[in-house]
């Protein structure tokens, strides 16, 4: 097992090799002067595109410039991104537990309802509670992120006042947090202003979730419903779940620890499925409600072609999905005892 | 074999409501201008069609319907901007311009007219639809054949990147390398087929693998038939029947990531006739006017029931044909 982990994560340097290299090498297709405005952090830089080019080599071969680029990126040095006007390994600091925080709290009701409905669907199957569940997935799969985002907040923002509007913070407890700073603890707001016993801006926050969570957790616990209520309607139907029940077992029992243990067995490879749309959904998400994770920093990015933000943001999410498919791998294999990886 | 496929559609009343939506898109895609006709103002296509007035546009004996249809110039796909006043004008409320008053059908957001926008966006999506699944289905096809045919370690290369690939959520690769290549239509397209084909390569290779162990396959090598002569004409034609059911579905799914990719801003000019930019627009308009809560819903409701709509209907067809040429289906 630790020699399966340890190889795998020797593969992680090899995938971000190649992936900035391709970065790179896409690069190639622009001419040097356009490379050059990738880089300019200032009007000065701007008026001498041709000094930028020198000093950065922007002119030279392919091979030269990768090597540039990751002597630079070995000593941590990912360059200077326009969008956030930080340096990125700053942004990155800065962004990335936000947006933790966002799928931290999308993920509680994206397991409830793709688990805890998906398993009850496939129990009562053909209830008015499966039923819904359909209707749930059909509704999930059907509205693009987006337009799910931008629907939430036309009716709820919008037309009824009951939410509020895009932003991480009302302007007032914007002021207050300037103000009356709370430590920086974890980058987390809530859970800064939590523990700094902060109420109004900790609640504040929490309101200022909803609708994104409610949005990421459309967009990604519909696949895991689907699977989940068929993999648990399979498994309900072998004959080890009959022997069960008619040895005397009591329902709850079959059906929680005989039947859902293994319907879940397909469900956790999803996991990294679900991660990998949260990272997706989190662009779009965030940037809907102006909400300052790396989502809406790679946005940003992306439109102002800012160059070294956008592969900063590509080399991220390439670790956080090397990470997570591990960690999918090691979790199968802890729930499954049959998985062994030698 | 392909009628009980066509029996099996049309026993599927959900099929039908799919059918049913995908060729309303299909026919506004094909009919564009007729149904939203370009003007004299807004944009600078009855101009370049060659034309003095809308209703030539109509008349099939003229040349101008026939381009219109077939070979639209690319002023046409520029949204019919009517003015420059950002607030939006409701649907059919008389807007002023300088060729007189009009009534846009389903009204203006940020001067440009919604229904126009939505009609040649139409257009737009399903010509990139077309053309990205095209070049997909063919490169993902001939990798994959490749790649299963000969095995070792071309199946190796080719499988690692492949793997690269699949371990990147798809909508930020796409968003990464259209930004790196730069906005346009071509490198939208090209940033598709780049980060698809590896889909239907995996596809294609597992069936690849699965008729080139079969006996007809031998009997053609034994007849000394040569490796491409096998892979065309034996190995493919019995290998496609999956991956052509990705690419029905895919024609569904590649609008819907295009709208997603211009409602961030990154591909397609302001301006151009497509879904994501009037959702894109509607952005500024989710409060109404001081008083009147409801006052801008049409700026969001229009685009975004194109897009559901759309979604909902390739997804119907799509479920349909799975399960009709599903083998364990009643």
């Amino acid at each position: 097992m630790l020699a399966f982990i340890v190889r795998r994560l020797l593969a992680l340097p090899l995938v971000l090799l190649a992936l900035s290299l391709a970065i790179v090498g896409l690069l190639q297709f622009l001419t040097p002067e356009q490379r050059a405005v990738a880089f300019v952090q200032n009007e000065q830089q701007l008026r001498n595109l041709d000094k930028v080019i020198r000093e950065k080599g922007l002119d030279q071969p392919f091979w030269v410039q990768y090597s540039n680029w990751l002597k630079e990126a070995l000593r941590g040095n990912l360059g200077f991104s326009k969008a956030s006007n930080k340096s990125v390994v700053e942004t990155i600091k800065e962004r990335f537990p936000a947006t933790l925080e966002l799928a931290l709290f999308a993920s509680v009701p994206i397991i409830v309802i793709g688990i805890w409905l998906g398993t009850l669907a496939a129990l009562r199957k053909d209830s008015w509670l499966d039923q819904l569940a359909r209707v749930f997935v059909v509704v999930a799969y059907n509205v693009p992120t987006f337009v799910m985002g931008i629907l939430l907040l036309v009716v709820f923002y919008g037309f009824l006042g009951l939410a509020p509007g895009p932003g991480q913070l009302s302007p007032e407890n914007q002021i207050a947090l300037i103000l009356n700073p709370v430590p920086r603890r974890t980058g987390m707001l809530s859970v800064d202003a939590l523990l700094a016993g902060n109420w109004p801006v900790f609640l504040d926050v929490l309101r200022h979730l909803i609708l994104p969570v409610i949005t990421l957790t459309t967009v990604s616990s519909a696949t895991l419903l689907k699977v989940t209520r068929s993999s648990m309607l399979e498994v309900l139907s072998q004959d080890y779940i009959r022997t069960a029940r008619a040895k005397g077992l009591p329902d709850r029992v079959v059906n929680l620890k005989h039947a859902r243990r293994n319907a879940l067995l397909p469900v956790i490879t999803l996991a990294s499925f679900t991660v990998m749309g949260l990272l997706s959904g989190a662009v779009i998400t965030e940037t809907i409600f102006a909400y300052p994770g790396i989502g809406s920093w790679g946005a940003q990015a992306a439109t102002l072609f800012d160059v070294p933000g956008i592969m900063g943001f590509a080399i991220l999410t390439a670790i956080v999905t090397v990470v997570v498919n591990l960690a999918t791998d090691i979790l199968y294999a802890l729930v499954d005892p049959r998985v062994r990886y030698d | 074999m392909r009628s009980r496929f066509l029996a099996r559609l049309r026993r599927n009343r959900l099929a039908w409501l799919g059918i049913f939506l995908v060729s309303l898109y299909l026919l506004t895609a094909l009919l564009a201008p007729l149904i939203a006709p370009p003007r004299p103002v807004g944009n600078n296509c009855l101009r370049d069609l060659g034309a003095k007035a809308t209703a030539e546009v109509y008349n099939p004996l003229g040349p101008v319907f026939w381009k219109a249809l077939f070979a639209a110039p690319a002023s046409c796909y520029q949204i019919a901007r009517v003015n420059y006043r950002p607030e939006p004008s409701p649907p059919l409320a008389p807007v002023e311009t300088e060729a007189g008053v009009i009534r846009p059908l389903m009204g203006t957001s940020s001067g440009y007219d919604v229904f126009y926008g939505l009609v040649w966006g139409t257009r737009t999506a399903l010509r990139l639809a077309l053309v990205v699944v095209g070049l997909q289905f063919l490169v993902g096809v001939l990798v994959g054949a490749i790649s299963g045919y000969f095995g070792g370690v071309v199946d190796n290369v080719i499988q690692r990147v492949v793997e690269v690939i699949f371990a990147f959520p798809g909508f930020v690769l796409l968003m990464v390398i259209t930004t790196l290549l730069g906005p346009s239509l071509e490198h939208i397209i090209l940033a598709f087929v780049l980060v698809g084909w590896a889909g239907y390569a995996r596809v294609v290779r597992g069936e690849v693998l699965r008729v080139r162990a079969l006996d007809f396959v031998e009997g053609a090598r034994a007849l000394g038939a040569s490796h491409g002569r096998i892979i065309l004409r034996h190995v493919l034609p019995n290998s496609l029947t999956a991956v052509t059911v990705v690419a029905v579905l895919d024609l569904g799914s590649v609008p819907l990531s295009a709208a997603a990719l211009s409602f961030l801003g990154i591909g397609l000019p302001v301006g151009y006739a497509d879904w994501g930019q009037l959702v894109a627009f509607a952005r500024s308009w989710i409060q109404g006017p001081p008083g009147n809560p409801f006052g801008y819903w049409y700026v969001s409701f229009f685009p975004a029931m194109t897009i559901i709509l759309f979604g909902l209907g390739w997804n119907l067809l799509g479920d349909a044909v799975r399960d009709a040429l599903d083998p364990r289906g009643a």
